[in-house]
């Protein structure tokens, strides 16, 4: 595969990507400059297949409980799919202050997607790479939310209900005026509130997307410095750093989780009244 | 690490994933917790009641059985009452018929002694002839004498 470390790495952190290049048309690149070169009109194949897969994985389980579902005596899957359920509601229900129906599954679709998504680092780094490589593709990145992409289309879907609800419940009128009389409430502060304000509303999108992002990315970048070492001592580094990703992908898909409640919460929140 | 299209593929997947999971999967599972739930409550409301009966009737059969120990000492001490009354008239029968068979008794008695006395007075009397006879010597002509014997035997 890879001869030195520099290339190894690289080749670990390259998403496959199928893309038109100016020069060689549809193709998967073969390299970054060829990944590099197709721009916006590429996709990355691996990123999507994963994501889709740990959806799909998600909604069938969840589906298929939810068409079992007893309100008798619940069996073993029935529970944890209650559990988390139940944890979820919790959670929208003390920090989500608006009446809506799309929250709360909302939110369990982030939690338990993120999460199954984040699972998957705990996947050999060079397993899927490698029976990749036997059936002749270049690259293969398994983990979506180490992918910007990724996180960034989950941002980018919660940034826009953000902004749904915010006309919809304040109206443009309540939410325009937001903008301009918050946080100083005078008419001659208004083009510095609506940058501030405006600042504000984008950066939401951006610190939820790259605080997944940098989190996954780097715990990734980790697995694959261990994974340089000599195979005998890989473990000394390699079982600590998987231990402590109980604790990270849980956290990122429960903070994921939880933040975007709060900006809903907010943008449903009528300061005028 | 570019950003594309794929930006775009995973808002799509999203939407498509939350609504179902919205669609699909929240209202059954909330529904059936919420029946469970429902459930629960109202078992734990049934408890609550069975209790309270149970604690009513506990008290109900304590209030009855405290009646009917009172209603036992009644009939018990009614019963003792009655026995006494029985005793004491049995006791006063008794002691009537007694005296009325003592009565009785010394009146048969007397009779008897009357009677003893009558005849032996009569034997006397006759005894008292043929003694009379025998020192006389003499027939004694008892229905002739009769009135005499009769005479002494009254005097005897």
């Amino acid at each position: 595969m890879a001869n030195n470390p520099v290339e190894y790495i690289q080749h670990h952190l390259q998403n496959l990507v199928l893309g038109v290049h100016p020069d060689k048309g549809l193709m998967f690149a073969h390299s970054a400059e060829d990944a590099s070169e197709m721009g916006f009109w590429a996709i990355h194949v691996d990123t999507m297949l994963w994501s889709i897969l740990t959806g799909v994985l998600f909604i069938k389980i969840f589906r298929k409980v939810a068409m079992n579902m007893t309100s008798g005596v619940p069996g073993t899957l029935q529970n944890i799919v209650e559990m988390s359920v139940e944890f979820v509601e919790g959670m929208v229900r003390d920090t989500f202050h608006g009446r809506s129906p799309l929250i709360a599954p909302l939110s369990l679709t982030i939690f338990v997607w993120v999460l199954l998504m984040n699972s998957l680092k705990w996947l050999p780094v060079d397993l899927l790479p490698s029976l990749a490589h036997m059936i002749g593709i270049p690259y293969f990145k398994i983990v979506p939310t180490a992918d910007p992409n990724a996180t960034f289309g989950l941002s980018i879907g919660v940034f826009f209900l953000i902004i749904y609800y915010s006309i919809k419940i304040k109206g443009p009128g309540g939410f325009a005026k937001e903008l301009s009389f918050q946080p100083f409430n005078h008419w001659s502060l208004i083009p510095f509130n609506l940058f501030l304000e405006i600042l504000g509303l984008l950066t939401k999108p951006l610190t939820l997307a790259l605080r997944l992002f940098g989190n996954m990315y780097a715990g990734e970048v980790v697995f694959i410095l261990i994974a340089l070492l000599p195979f005998w001592a890989q473990w000394t580094l390699y079982v600590p750093w998987a231990i402590f990703h109980i604790l990270v992908i849980p956290l990122q898909a429960f903070i994921f989780m939880v933040l975007s409640i709060v900006y809903l919460s907010s943008a449903h929140e009528d300061h005028n009244h | 690490m570019n950003i594309n299209l794929t930006l775009f593929g995973q808002m799509i997947a999203f939407a498509i994933f939350v609504w179902f999971c919205m669609k699909h999967v929240w209202p059954p599972i909330t529904q059936a917790m919420q029946e469970r739930q429902k459930k629960i409550a109202d078992g734990l409301d049934a408890a609550g009641r069975a209790q309270k009966d149970l604690r009513l009737a506990q008290e109900k059969a304590s209030i009855t059985l405290k009646e009917t120990r009172e209603q036992a000492a009644q009939i018990l001490e009614q019963a003792s009452k009655h026995a006494n009354t029985i005793i004491e008239e049995a006791k006063q029968q008794a002691q009537a018929e007694g005296e009325r068979l003592v009565t009785g008794a010394r009146a048969e008695i007397e009779q008897e002694v009357n009677r003893a006395r009558d005849e032996l007075r009569a034997q006397v009397a006759t005894l008292a002839v043929l003694g009379a006879q025998q020192i006389l010597e003499s027939q004694v002509d008892t229905k002739v004498h009769d009135e005499l014997v009769a005479k002494l035997a009254s005097q005897l």
